[in-house]
């Protein structure tokens, strides 16, 4: 009833292929931006950025360029933590060697970094796939971590072997440091993740997507329809690298303000961008923001609910959030390995129907 | 639409307890993850001594206190959720007991001008109170701690350390990495020799390091580790046979849990303490009759007099202090969180008060200063007896080579102070 095309009649080809071709999807989409850009920040405090939007904002990001190399792409990929580190360590030294340049400058150029260095590492998957190409890149994850341990040009040869976020503005508006008001980061990050997810989408349906799913589907017969499995492949490291790249630095620079690398991008970071995609659903942009959304909140909902509201011990509440977390996992891969956005396709199919399914 | 929205975000926080009065003392706990060896005993202990508090004084000056814990798994990120979560409930001070939540907390408390305590680890330039207006970390820090172990070494060498050999293996990280600067000046100034052997996170695979350890022969072998990372170190060292007397770790690296698995083989073990180690004190009794016995006991109840567990307990009696300190400067026993910054800064500890609480000499006597929020920076020697299943400690009290230290702390205080553009106080 709600998704009724009736009477919604495309008249031109780009009408015909625009993103939400149903009327009723577009305007949701309306309004969720007017919501998250108009609304949003005239409500937020500290407490909702730094525990809910921010985390949300930039795991979604990183999810999105996750998907495109695993979802779209089929190359699967531990290194995401090892990525984010490098988005993370060339923003610190961005931000430390140029001082008057604005934020959205820097975060670029982070992400373009992080682009070369995920092509770099993307070269052995000309070779190998499935899970040696994991190996390979979870090769790549240690060695980053490793080297931003060791080199200590990469923290300014700093004592503790951290980097800190030194005050940035952009356009006058501090970005990073302790004095930031919320709407400003919140808004900063929600820049990038619009632009991330518009930018992902109209790839991924342009003849670059059409490329990278091919090549997952099929390699060999991608090649013989001639797909160039080098420039395919490649592309979709560098963009997934640019992605992840951008929110290492948004996760270092606006989020978190300091960072040790062994600790914020070490493995369980790959792991847990990993899961967002499993279950918000491999090969969807949607999906890469439920399941930001839903790896975020889980933990926020339930010490809400168990610690605050039933006054629960804090650790049963921790090790119930890991007992949900694994068996969501399981129970996505076996029973929809399309995770969420699939379950929104069907109930969207559902009510397109409804209430006359036949 | 705003209105409503700040009332729910205050309802889902205010929604466990009933509003009135209270002194809200956040609890970053880690009761999960690979450092919760570490985290129970204290997240136990800081439970335990307010709820002593409570039943036993009704609370402080008055005012009961409400302990609010909120688990970090060590991690930085949800350390700075439950920051964020808590902060707004007038939380009085931040002891994350994590380095890495430090570094995370000191902008975002200077900012939001509420204390942040770090005894024993975190920043140790924030001693420099010119500097750092918010944080404090009496009565003693990591660097401290590197040179009173270096000191102990001098007394048991006859004074002269040329050419003996300090092997440091550490955590791969800002903790572990805290006394290399201290260690290589005090290298420098005694003729020793120092090798720096790194461990990742979490430290539970260290066949390696103990290998590198085997073949170099280091004559001391110093530690700075956390967490799971220690009770590996225990046993791979008894796996080489190293001899446990030159083994000392530091004072996050000499709990019952890291001994414990390598059994008869860790006797001898040593670590410094900046506290007193038992249950021989006085407050025990009391901790018995009014937390233990009345079913009150923070977790299991089963860490009650560990070594981590008088590390929370002290900390919270220097919390308690400080509280007295502000109501009794401010005349007001609901105190701000910017009254307990003048509390915490004109703290002063003597035997007497410590005597008091029933710990006599638990802990050094000093006093804070705002120029001084890093204390007088003593600490002991403490050593595993594996058959008494008990630690004892072997020294007194001893202080650090401020010729060393204070430099260092003048220096990285003050490039802290440069790259943000921090006014000096205390003028």
């Amino acid at each position: 009833m709600l998704y009724r095309e009736a009477g919604d009649f495309s008249t031109t080809y780009p009408q015909d292929s625009q993103t939400f071709p149903i009327r009723f999807d577009r305007y949701r989409y309306y309004v969720v931006l007017f919501i998250a850009i108009v609304v949003v920040p005239f409500m937020i405090n500290d407490y909702w950025v730094n525990s809910l939007f921010m985390p949300f904002l930039i795991y979604a990001i990183a999810a999105i360029g996750l998907n495109i190399l695993t979802g779209y792409c089929g190359q699967v990929s531990l290194g995401t933590g090892g990525f984010m580190a490098v988005g993370a360590y060339a923003c610190y030294k961005l931000m430390t060697g140029f001082p008057e340049v604005s934020m959205f400058i820097h975060v670029l150029l982070s992400g373009l970094i992080t682009a070369a260095v995920g092509v770099l590492f993307g070269l052995p998957s000309l070779r190998i796939k499935g899970f040696y190409l994991a190996v390979a890149t979870l090769a790549a994850q240690f060695f980053l971590v490793w080297m931003f341990n060791r080199v200590s040009w990469f923290y300014n040869y700093s004592a503790s072997g951290q980097i800190n976020a030194p005050e940035r503005d952009t356009f006058g508006i501090l970005i990073t440091g302790p004095s930031t008001e919320a709407w400003a980061t919140y808004m900063f990050c929600l820049i990038f993740t619009i632009f991330s997810a518009v930018v992902a989408r109209n790839l991924t349906r342009g003849s670059l997507g059409r490329q990278w799913m091919a090549i997952r589907d099929m390699d060999i017969a991608a090649e013989i329809i001639g797909v160039n499995p080098l420039k395919a492949k490649l592309t979709a490291f560098a963009v997934s690298s640019f992605f992840v790249g951008i929110s290492g630095a948004l996760f270092f620079a606006v989020y978190l303000g300091a960072v040790e690398v062994g600790e914020v991008f070490g493995i369980t970071k790959s792991f847990i961008v990993l899961f967002m995609i499993i279950i918000g659903g491999l090969g969807s942009i949607f999906g890469s923001f439920a399941g930001a959304a839903f790896i975020v909140m889980l933990p926020v909902v339930l010490k809400i609910v168990g610690v605050d509201w039933l006054g629960w011990p804090t650790d049963i509440v921790a090790h119930l959030n890991l007992v949900i977390v694994g068996l969501l996992i399981v129970i996505f891969l076996i029973a929809e390995p399309h995770g969420l956005a699939q379950l929104w396709r069907v109930a969207k199919e559902k009510l397109r129907l409804w209430p006359f399914p036949h | 639409m705003k209105m409503k929205l700040a009332t729910w975000a205050t309802a889902a926080l205010m929604a466990a307890s009933p509003v009135m009065a209270d002194l809200v003392m956040p609890s970053l706990s880690y009761r999960t993850g690979p450092y919760a060896v570490g985290g129970i005993p204290l997240a136990d202990g800081y439970a335990d001594y307010f709820t002593l508090l409570n039943e036993r004084d009704g609370g402080i000056g008055g005012v009961p206190v409400r302990v609010l814990e909120c688990e970090t798994a060590y991690n930085t990120e949800k350390g700075v959720e439950c920051y964020e979560s808590t902060k707004a409930e007038g939380s009085l001070v931040y002891q994350p007991f994590s380095t890495g939540i430090t570094y995370q907390l000191i902008p975002k408390v200077t900012a939001d001008g509420i204390a942040l305590h770090t005894m024993g680890y975190g920043r140790t330039s924030a001693a420099n109170g010119k500097v750092f207006s918010n944080v404090f970390n009496y009565p003693t820090n990591y660097w401290d701690a590197a040179s009173v172990a270096v000191n102990y070494l001098l007394d048991e060498n006859g004074g002269d350390l040329s050419g003996h050999k300090i092997a440091l293996v550490y955590h791969n990280s800002a903790y572990g990495k805290e006394p290399i600067r201290t260690l290589e000046g005090l290298a420098e100034k005694h003729g020793f020799e120092l090798s720096l052997i790194p461990v990742d996170h979490p430290g539970q695979e260290q066949k390696s390091q103990w290998l590198q350890i085997r073949r170099d022969k280091p004559d001391t072998v110093l530690m700075w580790g956390w967490g799971v990372m220690n009770q590996v170190a225990v046993q791979e060292a008894a796996n080489i046979r190293f001899p446990m007397e030159n083994f000392i770790g530091a004072w996050w690296s000499g709990a019952e849990a890291d001994v414990i698995p390598a059994g008869a083989a860790a006797n001898g073990y040593k670590a410094l303490t900046m506290n007193g180690v038992g249950r021989d004190y006085p407050i025990y009794d009391d901790i018995q009759k009014y937390v233990v016995d009345a079913g009150k006991a923070a977790g299991a109840g089963d860490q009650i007099g560990t070594v981590l567990y008088n590390r929370t307990i002290y900390a919270a009696f220097l919390a308690h202090m400080a509280i007295l300190k502000a109501q009794e400067i401010h005349g007001v026993a609901d105190i701000t969180q910017a009254m307990m910054i003048d509390g915490m800064e004109n703290l002063e500890i003597t035997d007497e008060m410590m005597a008091e609480y029933g710990m006599p000499n638990f802990g050094p006597a000093f006093s804070v200063s705002c120029e001084n929020h890093g204390g007088p920076g003593v600490g002991a020697v403490t050593q595993w007896d594996a058959a008494a299943g008990e630690w004892k400690q072997i020294t007194d009290f001893a202080p650090s080579d401020k010729e060393i230290i204070n430099p260092l702390i003048e220096e990285d205080s003050m490039a802290f102070a440069s790259e943000n553009n921090i006014d000096l106080r205390c003028n």
